[in-house]
């Protein structure tokens, strides 16, 4: 069993706190993605847990023992690299093989492992390399080998695919999937990307600033994120974000996005923001995909407008179109046959049973 | 910028652009005469050196031709090398080096790991003081070297004067500083993962050090090998302070103290002397030049 339990963890450089307090709870088998912006503390989170920094407040526990004072090594964890760190004097078994032989583990044993290693990894035929004699991707193998011929109770990943170009990026990831699926130790992963984290996880955690904005699936977090933070970072193109007034009028409750541009607040939604009519600071936050060309059925919380475009992004299965409304940009997603030129006016259809309404003053999702 | 060349071409002024590969001759031909220029003039001498040495002491004072030998003779090289003292230089000579070059790598490999990487209280400006050390002249440590060892006489009954393990003490000064700011800074270019991918291995600070910092540091450990065997080798001005005895002496300083009588210069044999004492520094670097050249140029780019 090999839970990973972060109470009110604190990290602070001299005087300033890069991580503010995080608790996170990591479930045996789990695989955990930790994504935010750079200088969001994910790093500093994933190398506290792996004892390579100090922490400055509160608690660790791997497999329920707090492991607040202990050394690296008998931490019982497996780490792989951005820059893969791979010790370019060893061909790649002795790579393999190194922590194992500190722990004077039987040759036979060694041995075993390593071979078994390799095989998860396709990477039998590379034994006899030397780090600088393999691909970055083989080599990204090889760092992954190495935590895993540990057989460790967590493993943690630092960014491992940043330094790969973006076709074997896709492929590792896919690689990475597969070596959990059949190994399934606990794991805690680091990314910038939030597509890596989507397709990775089976929980998502998003930090900003030091702190944990949300955890969740990644279809939590794509369609009930709970602040303006994960919302705008969880998905590409990102969400609109459209400043709007609520309005009462005429006993139903009304979105104005500028002088001429009013959409009805869905009928399932009305209870839930007839609170906040007439309040200053409220963003309406509506997808890319809900932004779509019209078509001859409409469902009931659809909504058809016409808007000049500016900008025509053809993208092969789909297009992208901007448009401003109140002096924002906003982004769809249209069918590429639909027509749409630069210049030209539009007809849009917003589909608004997924629209978030958010209070920009405190960044919550109401 | 295109328009404006068509524009420049029209009004009659083409522009004329030099072929690549011409402009690289020339500059092929500039590196070749320099490099010439270079060579005659630090070959000289050891030429000079050889052919001198190949002379009768006759030949040599009768001033004909001073660049051709007109009876070859090794009896210089015979001599000398039967002699039991210039033997005993040499020994001298390469007992010291070896325990320095030992020394210093001790000294200068673990310090150097140290300042690199345990980042400890004044450890930046402790590795500054280093290198600050390397540029007090020799010239001006000798004498205060007197009054220390002075005082470990009248303490202690140690006699420092006068023997040539004395110099193992000394030469360390100058070539540890050194050696420890080279370290540092090949030490300094391999990247932090891999000391802490080591220590989630398991490795302690000392298997960090002995199973991975030595091994990938391994032409900067040649350079500053080839460096403080240099320094000892070649070191002129403490051993002619320190020591006197005939069977005390190094090379350098045996060759100009026992073949230069009064006023008379047995030059055949002193060039003989420099040119097998110029040899043992000259086949190391034969052997180590491929590393040392990578170890001077390490860290200057990525990978």
């Amino acid at each position: 069993m090999a839970q990973v339990t972060l109470r009110k963890v604190i990290k602070k450089y001299d005087e300033v706190l890069a991580v503010r307090g995080v608790d996170l709870d990591i479930a045996d088998k789990e695989f955990i993605v930790l994504v935010g912006p750079s200088g969001c503390g994910k790093s500093t989170t994933l190398r506290m847990i792996a004892g390579l920094e100090e922490i400055s407040g509160g608690d660790i526990a791997i497999g329920g023992d707090v492991v607040n004072d202990v050394p690296p090594k008998d931490r019982d964890i497996a780490m792989v690299f951005q820059n893969y760190a791979l010790y370019p004097h060893m061909n790649v078994y002795e790579n393999m093989s190194f922590g194992l032989k500190l722990k004077r583990t039987p040759r036979q044993e060694i041995e075993r492992r390593v071979k078994q290693a390799a095989q998860i990894l396709d990477i039998t035929e590379l034994l006899d390399r030397k780090p600088k004699q393999l691909s970055g991707g083989q080599r990204q193998r090889v760092a992954m080998g190495r935590a895993i011929v540990r057989d460790p109770k967590v493993f943690l990943f630092d960014e491992p695919l940043s330094n790969l170009d973006a076709k074997l990026r896709v492929q590792m990831r896919t690689e990475i999937k597969k070596v959990h699926q059949k190994v399934r130790t606990t794991t805690v992963y680091v990314t910038h990307d939030q597509v890596e984290a989507m397709t990775l996880a089976d929980r998502v955690v998003v930090m900003n600033a030091g702190l944990i904005e949300q955890v969740g699936s990644p279809n939590d977090l794509y369609h009930s994120p709970t602040t303006k933070f994960v919302a705008g970072f969880i998905g590409s193109p990102a969400m609109n974000f459209i400043p709007c007034q609520v309005e009462q009028a005429a006993g139903a409750l009304r979105m104005r996005l500028n002088d001429k541009l009013t959409v009805p607040v869905p009928a399932s939604r009305t209870n839930r923001y007839s609170s906040v009519a007439g309040k200053p600071n409220l963003v309406l936050g509506l997808r890319p995909e809900h932004i779509t060309e019209t078509r001859p059925h409409i469902e009931p919380d659809q909504h058809d407008f016409e808007i000049p475009i500016e900008v025509v992004e053809p993208m092969g299965m789909e297009t992208l179109v901007y448009f401003t409304i109140n002096g924002t940009e906003v982004c769809g997603r249209i069918n590429p046959n639909a027509g749409g030129a630069a210049g030209q006016p539009m007809k849009l259809r917003a589909d608004l049973s997924n629209m978030h309404l958010i209070d920009d003053t405190t960044g919550k999702v109401l | 910028m295109a328009n404006a060349a068509i524009v420049a071409g029209t009004t009659g002024r083409p522009v004329k652009y030099r072929s690549m590969s011409r402009d690289r001759r020339w500059a092929m031909r500039w590196s070749y005469f320099f490099l010439v220029l270079f060579v005659i003039f630090f070959l000289t001498p050891p030429l000079y050196m050889f052919i001198t040495s190949l002379k009768s002491s006759g030949e040599i004072s009768a001033a004909k031709n001073p660049w051709w030998v007109y009876a070859p003779t090794l009896s210089n090289y015979a001599e000398l090398l039967g002699q039991n003292q210039f033997l005993v230089f040499f020994r001298n000579s390469a007992l010291v080096s070896v325990c320095v070059v030992a020394i210093t790598m001790v000294i200068s490999i673990s310090a150097a790991f140290a300042l690199a990487r345990m980042k400890f209280w004044g450890s930046a400006t402790l590795a500054t003081g280093v290198f600050l050390t390397y540029l007090i002249p020799d010239s001006l440590l000798f004498i205060p070297l007197f009054k220390m060892f002075a005082f470990v006489r009248d303490t202690t009954g140690i006699e420092l004067m006068n023997h040539w393990w004395t110099l193992i003490i000394i030469y360390p000064t100058l070539s540890v500083p050194f050696a420890t700011w080279i370290m540092i800074g090949y030490f300094a270019s391999i990247p932090k993962e891999l000391d802490e991918a080591a220590l989630i291995d398991g490795a302690s600070w000392m298997q960090t050090l002995t199973r991975i910092f030595i091994p990938v540091a391994m032409p900067g450990i040649i350079a500053a090998t080839i460096f403080s065997f240099t320094v000892s080798w070649a070191q002129f001005l403490y051993p002619l302070a320190f020591t006197t005895s005939a069977d005390q002496l190094v090379l350098p300083v045996g060759i100009v103290t026992t073949l230069i009588k009064g006023d008379v210069f047995n030059w055949g044999q002193i060039m003989t002397g420099a040119l097998l004492g110029a040899a043992p520094p000259l086949i190391i670097y034969a052997f180590l030049m491929d590393y040392y050249i990578a170890g001077l140029t390490a860290g200057a780019t990525k990978g």
